[in-house]
C-alpha cells in the first residue's frame, strides 16, 4: 500500500508548478525571468537566469533586442561564452565596464541545475499559451 | 496580490545554494519604489517611465538612431467585445519599429490579420504580453475602446487613428 502514497505524493509535486494549491515545490520567479540551458547543465555549470525586471529598470528593450541582437523568443539565441567575452550579447555590458565582467560566472550562472530553458514567472498565465 | 516579491533564494529559479543569491539585488529592494500595478512584476512600467522614476538607456552605440512615433491605431473586432487601441507611443519608448516591423507584423495597417488565438499561443502581441509585458489576464488594457456589436467603435475626442478593419467573421 506504500507505492500509491508516494505516487502520489510525486504527482502532487509535479503538479506544484502548475496548480500552486498543491504541493510545495511551486516555481514564483519573477515575471519574466529567463532561464539560460541550452548549454550550462553540459558543461557543468548552473543555468543562467536573466531576470528582465532588473535589466529594464536600466535599459529600454531595444538596447537588446535590436542594437545587439536578442531574438525575442526565450531559446532561439545561440549565445555562448567566447561571443560574449568578444563583447557581443550580454558581453556588450557585462565588460567590467558597465556591469561585471564575464569572469564573474556564478552571478549569472545561478540557476537550479537541471531547469529547461525559457520564460519564468508568469503570475497568472505562466507565459503565452500556456493557460 | 500587489508587493509580493519573493527572495532570490525562494523564487524557485535560484539555486539557493549560489552565491549569487547572496549578492544580486532583490526584486523586492527595486520594485517596490515603482508606480505599482496588480500584475506582472506588480510595476506599471509605463507610468513609471513616463513619470521618470525609471530612466532607463536607450542605446549604446551613440550612433543607433532611436525611432519614436505617437500613432494610434485602432483595431476593430467582430463581436460586442470593445475595439483596441494600440498606442506606438508607448511601445515605441520601448522598442524600436524592427521589433515588430516587417516580421510580427505587417507596416501598412490592416495588413496583418490579427487573432486572440495566435496571441494567446504566444505569437503576434503575446511574443510579450504573457511573457514581459503586462500579461492577457488584463483584458481591458488593450481592449479599450467601447462599441455595439454590429457598429464602429466609438472613437474618443482628441485621438486620430488609423483603424484596422477586422477580418470577415467565419461562416
Amino acid at each position: 500500500m506504500k507505492w500509491p502514497a508516494i505516487m502520489l505524493a510525486v504527482l502532487l509535486c509535479l503538479a506544484g508548478g502548475e496548480f500552486p494549491f498543491f504541493g510545495t515545490t511551486t516555481v514564483r520567479a519573477e515575471y519574466a525571468d529567463i532561464v539560460i540551458n541550452r548549454q550550462s547543465d553540459k558543461n557543468g555549470m548552473r543555468p543562467v537566469v536573466f531576470p528582465h525586471w532588473f535589466h529594464r529598470i536600466r535599459f529600454r528593450c531595444k538596447v537588446c533586442h535590436a542594437e545587439l541582437g536578442f531574438k525575442m523568443r526565450a531559446g532561439t539565441n545561440e549565445i555562448t561564452m567566447t561571443e560574449i567575452i568578444e563583447g557581443r550579447f550580454c558581453g556588450a555590458c557585462h565588460n567590467n565596464d558597465i556591469a561585471w565582467s564575464p569572469e564573474r560566472c556564478d552571478l549569472c550562472h545561478s540557476g537550479k541545475p537541471g531547469l529547461p530553458t525559457g520564460v519564468y514567472g508568469g503570475h497568472e498565465t505562466s507565459g503565452p499559451g500556456r493557460w | 496580490m500587489a508587493g509580493q516579491w519573493l527572495p532570490l533564494a525562494k523564487d524557485g529559479v535560484h539555486d539557493p545554494r549560489s552565491p549569487a543569491v547572496k549578492q544580486l539585488q532583490q526584486p523586492r529592494d527595486a520594485l517596490s519604489k515603482l508606480t505599482p500595478d496588480s500584475a506582472g512584476n506588480q510595476v506599471r512600467w509605463v507610468q513609471s517611465l513616463d513619470k521618470g522614476e525609471i530612466s532607463p538607456r536607450e542605446k549604446l552605440n551613440p550612433k543607433t538612431e532611436v525611432r519614436k512615433l505617437d500613432r494610434d491605431i485602432i483595431l476593430d473586432v467582430n463581436g460586442g467585445m470593445p475595439a483596441v487601441r494600440f498606442p506606438h507611443r508607448q511601445h515605441t519608448e520601448w522598442l524600436d519599429c524592427s521589433n515588430c516591423h516587417d516580421g510580427i507584423f505587417k507596416m501598412r495597417t490592416g495588413e496583418t490579420k490579427i487573432s486572440m488565438f495566435l496571441i494567446l499561443q504566444g505569437e503576434q502581441c503575446g511574443i510579450c504580453h504573457g511573457a514581459v509585458a503586462f500579461p492577457l489576464t488584463e483584458c481591458m488594457r488593450c481592449h479599450s475602446i467601447p462599441k455595439q456589436a454590429g457598429q464602429k467603435p466609438e472613437i474618443p475626442a482628441g485621438i486620430n487613428p488609423l483603424i484596422h478593419r477586422p477580418a470577415a467573421s467565419a461562416p
